[in-house]
Parts: C-alpha cells; structure tokens; sequence
C-alpha cells in the first residue's frame, strides 16, 4: 500500500460514492468516522517503514507514479495531513446540523482529497491543475439547490480558472531561470506570474469580491468549508514556492509585497467589516483579512514569522467553524441575515448569536481566546520590525471588533416581551458549546497543540530553518 | 504549406472567436466553438504529436456536446444582459481592439518563446476574446464559452513549453469539468426560473 492511496484516491472515491447515498445521518457518520481515522493514522502511522500487526507485515510507501509524474506523501508531510483531515472532522461534523451535510460531506470529502493531492504533486507546480479541478467541483457545492447561479459563484469560478494558467506558466519560467539564474529580466516575469496566480488564487485585492458575495448567497457552512480550505492549501503551495526557490526567497522585495498585501487585506477587510450590515458578510471580510495575517506572517519569516503562521491554523478553523454554524442556524430561522433583522436574537438563538460574537472576538485577537496568542505574537513581531505596520494592522483588528461590538447591541435589543428561550436543536447546542469550550481552552492553554506546531516546519526543507 | 495552414488555422479562430461574441443563439455558439478546436488542434499540433493534439479536439467536441444536451433541456429564454452594451457594433469594436492589441503582443511573444507568429497570436487573441466574453456577461453559458476560450488559448501557447502527457489528462479533464460544471449551472438556472 501507499501513501498517496490511503489519502488521495480512497478519500476521492468514497466521496464519490457518498454522493449516492440518501440518508443524511449515514452519510455524516461515515464521512466522519473516515476522516478521522485518516486523522489518526496521519498522525500515528510512519511511512517508508515496515510495520508488523500480528502476523501481517506492511509497509506504507511514500509516492505512487501516475503519467510519468509523482505523487508523494513522505513522512514529513503526516503532520499536514493530520491537521488537513482532523480540520475536516470538525468541519463534516458541524455540518451534520445543517441542511448542507450531504452535499459537503460527499464533495467536501473528495475536494479535501483534490487539494491533498495537489500538495503531494510533483512537480509541484502541477499542484494548480489540480486546484483548479477542486474549484470545479466546489461550484455543485457552493450552488444553492433551486436557485439561480448568484455573481459571487461566477466569479470564484472565474478568478479560481485565471490562477492557473498563470502559475502553470511561471512554472516554465522558474525552469528557465534554474538553467539561467543571472537573467534578470526572466526573474522579473517569473515574479509577475507568479503575483498573479497567487492574486486569483488567495483571492487578493481587487480580486476579493467573490468572497462577501459568496457568503451572502451560499450555505454558510460550504462557504465557511471553501474559504478555509482553499486560502489554507494556497498559502502552503505558495510557501512550497518559497522553499523551492532560493532567488525568491532571497529577492529583497518580497518581504515588502508581502506586508504591503497583507496590510491592505488586514486593513481593508477590517474596515470593511465595521461598515457591513450583512452577517455572512462580515465572515467573508474576515476570512480576507485572515489571509492578510498569514501573509504577514509569511513576511517574519526570518524571525518568528513561520512558526505564527503554524500557529493561526488551529485558532483560524475552529472560530470559523464556530461562526459558519452559528450563521448556518441564523439562516435557518432569520428572514435575512442584516443586523436591523437580527435585534434580540441572543434570547431566541441564544448559542448561535454568542458563537458569532465569540468567533469574531477571537478573529480579533481578544485575550483568552483561541485567535489572541497567535495575534499577540504577530502583534511582537510587527512592533519589533515596524511600528507603521503595526499600527495598520491595529486598525484592521479594531475594524473587526468594532463589527462585534455592532452585532452585540444588534443581538441585545430585543423587544418587549421577548423570553428567554434557546431554539437552536439539542445537537446544534452541544456543538457550538464545543466550539466555545475549545475557542476559550485554546485561548488559556495554547501549547496544547504545540505538537502540531513544532511538527509542521518539517514540512518544507529550506524555510524556517 | 504547414505555415499557410497555420495562418488559416487563425483565420479560423479569428472567426470563431468574434463569432462567439456576437452570437445571440446557442446553437450557433456551440458550432462556433466546435470549429474553433478545430484551428486549436492545428496550432497545438505543431508543437505536440498529433495522437495527443487530437485529444485537445475530442475534449474540446465532448464539452461542446455537453454544454448542448444542456441547453436542449434547458428550453427557457436567455435572460438579457444587466450592464454592458449589448449591440453587436460595440462587440464587433471591442473585438477588433483586441485583436489588434493581440497581435502587437504576439510579435513579442513569438520572439521570446521562439513560436511561429500564427501560433503566439492564435494563442494571445483566443485568450483574449475569451477574456472579453468574460468581462461582458454574466450568464453561466456564456461564461463557460469565455473560460473555455481562455483556456484554449492559454493551452496553445503552452503546448509549446510543455509536453508532458499529465498536463495533457488534466487539462482535458479540467476543459471537461468545466463543461458539466456550465451544465451543472445551466440546469440551476432553469429550476431557479420555474
């Protein structure tokens, strides 16, 4: 058996063969279950070394060959996989309460397997195709059943398909100035190219309209699903670029892109979200500005950045876990999703409007929450390189939280006569609870997934080290 | 004789390709785009064998295959367009802008990737008026004819630079996912209309 089979293929196709299913609860269940033992196995299993169980003797190997190009899943990408597949858990089960469940556990499962593959390609620059052939198959996912194709879904479509020609051909590039690294002129198209793609493909401005459109008109919780998945799996092809070329990662201006990005998807997204009446909305903004901190992360690299950026990865899949719920059980119930229709919610929807709130605290990076520690060594690092920067990435923070205060005096005005009284379902209440419990847990004790942490920088073999 | 089959090869995309904008009938749209792989299997075949360039024309022949079973069962009436001008003068202009920009670009092209001229404007004007397509629509038929132009376009020029037979199954599969994706599309439309 190999690596690649065990989470690629077998992952691909029994999402396929979920889709056959009908039964919501089966469909769940075993998504789940599945994906968690690809958790555990990612985690416990070694690869390229043979393990005896009884009398039986195997050996996981690393790569399988396909078309005369590789797979390959080495020992050093477990750690990855573990946090890909163990994100998925949390993900197909917070959708078991939703009316989404089928679509994404089935798909979800399969796009999941798509983007692993598209980290395990090699050459990896082939990883776009294989982006590109995940978006394809998010678009049943992201369409709302019985209705027409809203702009937002357009657009991903279109942004997501112009990322790859233009990574695919940076590729070529790259390979001349392998052969000739002194030509200058090629070195300044390669970065072009690649700027590009990355652009489309982390959904960077002005290229970001896709993002609040598609919360507004989606399922929350496919939405919530895409905009954690996607960004997650560029910003690590986008390092897989860094690590692979020296004269990229050496070029004088790249921290300056990096933090100028970053800054203006930090500042604009936090902004944006102050001034936004749409709940779904102010998810999408801070998705946006989510990517802007990884990419200022990525801009420390040569001091703490990396490890930051492993750090926001936990923090950054349970709160939006926790907010596309609580906005999925709003959708359910509410007329629209605007503040001026959501007055009083917090004593008819008393879980999901505090998850809300809590989830876009902890984007913020309000102390004891999961996203402070992260932020507060953001916050270190920038004051140590930049005050300016640090000041506009303050103002980005502010945006976001200024967006909670709104959300709390819009939640609390009820009316007259409106009771206390929780309508969410008792599945609905242990979940969001969970997601509190772990928001809050995350917060106080962030060495609890130190092990993930100092295990992920294996991941790359130049950068961090 | 191969160059002057190439320049008809551009002819043809040429045609195609400002045919598709101006277009009003799906039918037609579809015929348009089916000759139009034809020149994109001329131009690509120059560059790869002609077994694997054929598979550009069989992927491109399926995807139209698939948006027109499509369209036959979606029988409601295109909705018109919200913003852009919607005369055929404006297109026919637009069009024409592009090809020139195209073909100013493509004198360059062909000289930094070492590519016949035919072959780099071929490339650059389908992206481009794939490009156009995209700007001035937002009905998923249309869209999907846009992307598939860009990405035609986009794979002449990269059937130059790279040949491996990976690339190839992808792109076709993508080309193909991209058509069912339109129909997946074309079909929401209509149940979202009835």
């Amino acid at each position: 058996m190999n690596a690649p089979f065990l989470w690629i293929f077998l992952p691909f196709v029994l999402g396929g063969i979920l889709l056959l299913l009908r039964n919501q609860k089966v469909i769940t269940l075993i998504a789940c279950i599945f994906t968690f033992f690809l958790t555990l196995a990612a985690w416990l299993l070694p690869i390229d070394t043979v393990m005896t169980v009884g009398t039986w003797t195997f050996k996981l190997t690393s790569s399988v060959d396909i078309l005369g190009r590789q797979l390959v899943l080495g020992s050093n990408d477990l750690s990855l996989l573990a946090l890909i597949y163990g994100s998925a858990v949390v993900w197909f089960a917070a959708a078991s309460v939703t009316q989404s469940a089928r679509r994404l556990n089935s798909l979800g499962l399969s796009i999941v397997a798509l983007l692993v593959a598209a980290l395990a390609v090699e050459p990896f620059l082939y990883a776009a195709l294989l982006i590109e052939m995940a978006v394809l198959l998010s678009i049943p996912l992201l369409s709302a059943p019985g209705k027409s194709p809203g702009r937002g879904l357009i657009r991903f479509l279109i942004f997501q398909t112009f990322a790859m020609p233009f990574i695919l051909f940076s590729g070529w590039l790259l390979a001349g100035i392998d052969a000739n690294p002194g030509d200058l002129g090629l070195v300044q198209q390669a970065a072009v190219l690649i700027g590009l793609g990355f652009t489309f493909l982390l959904a960077i401005f002005p290229f970001h309209s896709w993002i609040p459109l598609l919360t507004e008109e989606s399922s929350p919780i496919t939405v919530g699903f895409i905009l954690w998945m996607f960004p997650t799996v560029a910003l690590f092809f986008g390092l897989g670029f860094l690590d692979h070329y020296s004269w990229l990662r050496d070029a004088p201006a790249l921290n300056n892109v990096l933090t100028s990005v970053g800054l203006l998807m930090i500042v604009s997204g936090g902004i944006l979200a102050a001034l936004q009446q749409h709940l779904g909305r102010i998810m999408g903004y801070a998705v946006i500005m989510e990517t802007g901190f990884s990419m200022l992360t990525i801009s420390l690299v040569k001091t703490i950045g990396l490890n930051i950026f492993f750090m926001l990865l936990v923090p950054r899949t349970l709160c939006l876990v926790v907010w596309a719920l609580s906005v999925a059980i709003l959708k359910g119930q509410s007329s629209t999703l605007f503040l001026s229709d959501t007055k009083g919610l917090v004593r008819t929807f008393p879980f999901a409007a505090s998850g809300l709130v809590l989830a876009n605290l902890a984007f913020a990076g309000m102390p004891i929450l999961a996203g402070f520690p992260p932020h507060q060594a953001i916050w270190e690092g920038l004051a140590s390189a930049s005050y300016p920067t640090l000041i506009w990435a303050l103002i980005g923070s502010l945006g976001l939280l200024f967006s909670a205060v709104r959300m709390m005096i819009a939640f609390s005005a009820a009316p007259e006569g409106v009771h206390w009284e929780s309508h969410e379902t008792g599945a609905q209440r242990v979940l969001l609870s969970t997601g509190f419990l772990a928001i809050l847990l995350l917060g106080l004790f962030p060495q609890w997934v130190l092990p993930l942490w100092t295990r992920l920088p294996a991941i790359f073999s130049h950068l961090g080290k | 004789m191969v160059t002057i089959l190439n320049w008809v090869a551009l002819l043809i995309a040429l045609i195609t390709s400002v045919g598709l904008l101006l277009q009003r009938d799906w039918r037609l749209g579809l015929g348009l785009l089916a000759t139009q792989y034809l020149s994109i299997f001329w131009l690509v075949q120059t560059h790869w064998p002609v077994s694997m360039a054929a598979g550009k024309l069989v992927t491109g022949w399926m995807a139209c295959a698939v948006l027109g079973m499509a369209q036959l069962s979606n029988n409601a009436t295109q909705e018109p367009e919200a913003a852009w001008p919607q005369g055929r003068l404006f297109r026919l202009f637009t069009a024409g802008i592009i090809a020139a920009a195209t073909f100013e670009l493509s004198l360059r092209a062909s000289s930094w990737l070492g590519l016949n001229l035919p072959i780099a404007w071929g490339s650059l004007l389908l992206a481009g008026m794939g490009l156009l397509q995209l700007g001035t629509s937002a009905q998923p038929f249309r869209v999907v004819l846009g992307l598939l132009t860009v990405l035609a376009g986009f794979e002449i020029l990269y059937a130059a630079v790279e040949s491996s037979t990976l690339v190839a199954a992808l792109l076709s599969a993508i080309n193909l996912s991209l058509a069912l994706t339109g129909a997946y599309l074309l079909n929401m439309s209509q149940e979202g209309r009835t």
